[in-house]
């Protein structure tokens, strides 16, 4: 805890921030550090407190227990406008009555900057978002993206310690939106400002995060970069909520290390890696779906009937039903080398090396 | 959803800790100047009464008791239930009822109507409608007394058609009151039928259609009962109005169409100079409004619970 | 689709409208056609003129009834400022303040005004103010407009309210805006048409009143209603159908404004 704070390179220091709204515990004892400079995300299903998090810092919402840290700097008692922080708001929340650049201005008018350098700032925002000829418009003359990207220089322009979005793309549709992740990110290295970033969206978090908060029930699941919460999740929520992921049903027989030997259905044994510490006795082990292959029946680690296959352009989805009666689903490129075997034939399954993971609950 | 969460609940508001501040002029002006004075009016219906107007702060039930009963000229025979204002009561609720039940029967197809045109003209027909609202009532009176006159307009034209021979009398007739109520009040019917009739979804007519009902059936066990709040609530704000009303019966009626706005009146302004009577007549009428009013409040609690 | 076969059509309906209309502009249009009547007999029609309004700006009753309109316009005018202030800031704690204790009670207390019966009104603030000694004239007939221009002001402006959302505040407080400038600068802005058609409602409703006005005026001092009233108590002169006529005007002018200022208010937000 001691060596926490004292990094230098701690942009936001969240210590078991708890929420509550009268009996209902919207955040329990959350505790996060989010580093200068990051792009980090909060990502989770609706209800999971992600938003209350990110309300939180903002000082929308008064946290009932914990700290808010910001550079070292309690922020929990200050009201939002004493706040270094800006937002981007999940639609935007533009003044109607305002023009684009009344609304940029907005911010470092309240602050009181200088005409000239209001202005030259202004200029400059509106100019990395790509809509300086835009500046006359009002809000409701604007695409969606382009509001999105007025919302985005308007929480810039008063150069933020720290910029919240709130789920800001969730309102645009899906070209738009894979076009404006990309923006963002550079936006984002351009600016050197600290993103924190809520979304629901695990496609959007893994592709522009430095590193991820996954979120349930208001409490922290798993905190790592994109390719760790994604290949090595630590429990069943992380593993079934990012990304697609059969969970077998196995029993540990002894763990050394962080390598556990686990005895799969159907009788053979398999070594892993072990999310947490675990205790032998029954557990689960997550395996993606890529990560396996079909094979011959005799002495595959897995074997079992094909229940069914679903074209899905570049893949084919592949059901095997196991002895013990579950179902695994595969995925198989489509290529004129690959036979998909026909319902009902018999089929082996191999892993990959690393592919099953044995997980913390 | 997270944010529903957020924002349904306490949490740091903008006007946090302003809110009692901000709502306190109303409570200061309505409660000084309304709440204070209804209290105070209480009071008076149990005084005695000064000749001139005002009171002699001195308890007594005179007023409730010359209401309810007659006691003879000296007050000294045994007590018999007084009719005369009991009957303007009565007359009072009657006109009051009959006016609901002629808006209703004009107001509601207006207001459907004008739910199933097209958006654009929906506005213009609305305008319509409120346009001899927000004129003055008292000139919307004296219209409808110069129309109706024996020989007013309305007669002149009757006759001239040959659709009469001799003027209708009309002035000073409880027909007269109820057209002058009626008229008053017509709007305040169309308005809220026409906010129920707008949400109303269609498909619940093809729906009903589908299922072999005729367009009349459909009109009652459909669509009636779905706008049926609209229809209370406009029957409220034309009865309410309507049992208290002043200008109507006074210019248009005459002694024997008398209601209880003009009984009341007639305490304070005409010769009658009776205050605590005036003060518990009125009482007896609001506590007759706040009745019907608690019961609609009530019906609309347990409509939202459902 | 066949209009016979269009279930929201119901034969009959469209006369029972036009009906509904004739019967809400016939008296009015009778008024204002013989306002134009050049004959001192109010009923025969003896050609166009306009010299019942030439009596009504300069007859013998025009000093009275200019007194009076300038009474009922500065009343008005008064009344309708200051229940829309008072609305706005009741609106803002009824619609923003979470935390508000008594919010039932604070609804039920606004919209009294309406509730209460007009003749009750009347006759209440007649004992009150007369029980505290409160000299009746135009003080009494102001305090008692603006509690009842309350709840109408009260209204538009809480609808309003309710369609703007308070994260356009939370913007302006995140951009450094104190609670104060997030409601001068974006919250008033954006309820303006609310707060336009709220004050309207009131400046109408006030000049409308007669019940009220009559019993808390007090001698000596006549509004527009009250003066009007006391005229056609004798019988219903063409110089009162003159005033009806302009008055009738200025309300109409007033539903065209409040209309407009709603309908500019929609566009706003249909394009957003």
């Amino acid at each position: 805890m001691l060596q926490k704070t004292q990094d230098a390179t701690v942009a936001v220091d969240i210590e078991n921030v708890t929420k509550n709204y009268g009996t209902f515990t919207a955040l329990s004892r959350v505790s996060l550090d989010i580093r200068d400079n990051e792009f980090f995300t909060l990502l989770g299903p609706s209800g999971c407190g992600k938003t209350t998090l990110l309300r939180s810092i903002a000082g929308f919402e008064e946290i009932s227990d914990g700290a808010i840290r910001l550079y070292g700097e309690d922020i929990a008692g200050l009201p939002p406008h004493q706040r270094p922080v800006n937002t981007v708001f999940q639609q935007y929340a533009l003044f109607p009555h305002m023009t684009v650049m009344q609304n940029v201005l907005f911010g470092l008018q309240r602050l009181r900057k200088p005409k000239v350098e209001a202005e030259a700032r202004c200029a400059e925002v509106l100019e990395l978002v790509q809509l300086s000829a835009f500046a006359g418009r009002y809000p409701n003359q604007l695409s969606g993206g382009q509001q999105q990207r007025v919302a985005l220089a308007r929480a810039l322009a008063p150069k933020p310690k720290l910029l919240l979005l709130d789920e800001p793309l969730s309102a645009l549709d899906l070209k738009l939106r894979q076009a404006v992740r990309v923006e963002l990110k550079q936006i984002q290295q351009e600016t050197g400002i600290t993103f924190i970033f809520v979304t629901h969206d695990q496609e959007e978090a893994l592709t522009m995060s430095d590193r991820i908060a996954v979120m349930s029930a208001g409490e922290v699941q798993q905190v790592g970069t994109p390719r760790e919460v994604y290949e090595a999740p630590r429990n069943r929520f992380v593993a079934d909520f990012i990304g697609e992921t059969n969970l077998l049903d196995v029993s540990v027989t002894s763990v050394t290390g962080d390598q556990a030997l686990c005895v799969l259905p159907g009788g053979r044994e398999i070594t892993c890696p072990a999310a947490a510490v675990v205790d032998p006795g029954p557990g689960h082990l997550s395996v993606r779906p890529e990560r396996m292959t079909l094979t011959v029946p005799t002495d595959a680690l897995l074997t079992g009937r094909v229940e069914n296959h679903v074209y899905l352009g570049t893949d084919m989805q592949v059901m095997v039903r196991l002895e013990d009666d579950e179902i695994l689903t595969l995925r198989v490129q489509n290529s004129e080398a690959v036979v998909v075997p026909t319902i009902g034939a018999e089929v082996g399954i191999a892993l990959e090396a690393g592919a099953a993971r044995l997980l913390a609950d | 959803m997270a944010g529903g969460i957020a924002s349904a609940s306490e949490s740091a508001g903008i006007y946090k800790g302003r809110a009692g501040l901000l709502i306190l002029p109303s409570w200061l002006i309505i409660g000084f100047f309304l709440l204070l004075p209804v209290c105070m009016m209480l009071i008076y219906s149990f005084l005695t009464k000064e000749f001139r107007g005002g009171v002699i702060w001195e308890f007594s039930l005179a007023a409730y008791d010359q209401f309810f009963f007659n006691r003879g000229l000296f007050g000294d025979e045994p007590p018999q239930i007084e009719w005369t204002y009991i009957n303007i009561f009565w007359r009072s609720l009657w006109q009051a009822g009959l006016a609901t039940i002629f808006c209703l029967v004009i107001g509601f197809p207006t207001a459907w109507f004008i739910a199933t045109r097209v958006p654009r003209h929906r506005t213009i027909w609305l305008l319509l409608i409120t346009i001899p609202y927000w004129v003055n009532l008292l000139i919307r009176t004296v219209s409808m007394k110069f129309l109706i006159r024996d020989t007013g307009p309305l007669n002149e034209f009757l006759i001239w058609l040959g659709a009469i021979g001799e003027p209708l009398h009309l002035i000073n007739t409880n027909i007269a009151v109820q057209l002058g109520l009626f008229y008053s009040y017509l709007p305040f019917m169309v308005l809220p039928i026409y906010a129920s009739a707008e949400r109303y979804n269609f498909s619940l007519s093809e729906a009903a259609a589908d299922l072999y009902a005729g367009r009349w059936t459909i009109l009652r066990v459909v669509i009636l009962p779905a706008v049926k709040p609209g229809i209370i609530a406009g029957s409220i704000l034309v009865f309410v109005p309507s049992l208290g009303a002043f200008l109507a019966p006074d210019l248009l009626g005459g002694a024997k169409t008398f209601m209880i706005g003009s009984l009341i009146e007639e305490q304070f302004k005409g010769n009658a100079g009776n205050w605590p009577f005036g003060a518990a007549t009125s009482m007896i009428l609001l506590s007759i409004v706040m009745t019907v009013l608690i019961f609609y409040a009530r019906s609309q609690t347990r409509r939202e619970a459902r | 689709m066949s209009q016979r076969h269009d279930l929201r059509r119901f034969p009959g309906f469209l006369q029972l409208t036009l009906l509904c209309l004739l019967l809400l502009y016939a008296p009015l249009m009778v008024v204002m056609v013989y306002s134009f009547n050049d004959n001192t007999s109010i009923t025969i029609w003896g050609g166009f003129s306009l010299r019942w309004y030439e009596d009504v700006f300069f007859g013998v009753e025009a000093p009275k009834f200019k007194q009076a309109a300038l009474n009922s316009l500065s009343i008005a005018t008064m009344a309708a400022t200051c229940a829309t202030i008072i609305a706005i800031s009741s609106a803002v704690a009824m619609m923003r303040a979470r935390q508000l204790r008594g919010r039932t009670a604070s609804f039920a207390l606004i919209n009294l005004p309406l509730m209460v019966p007009e003749i009750v009104t009347a006759v209440a603030s007649l004992i009150f103010f007369s029980a505290i000694g409160f000299t009746t004239g135009y003080a009494t007939i102001l305090v008692a407009h603006i509690v009842f221009c309350i709840p109408f002001a009260y209204l538009p402006i809480a609808a309003r309210m309710q369609s703007i959302e308070d994260t356009y505040e939370q913007a302006a407080m995140d951009l450094y805006a104190t609670p104060a400038q997030a409601f001068r600068l974006v919250l008033l802005p954006l309820m303006m048409p609310g707060v336009f058609s709220g004050f309207l409602l009131a400046f109408i409703i006030s000049l409308d009143d007669f019940l009220i006005t009559n019993f808390v005026k007090g001698a000596g001092i006549e509004t527009l209603p009250t003066a009007i009233f006391g005229s056609v108590k004798t019988g219903i002169k063409p110089n009162i159908m003159a005033i009806s006529t302009l008055l009738l005007l200025v309300s109409v002018g007033f539903v065209t404004l409040s209309y407009l200022a709603s309908r500019m208010g929609q566009n706003k937000e249909q394009k957003t």
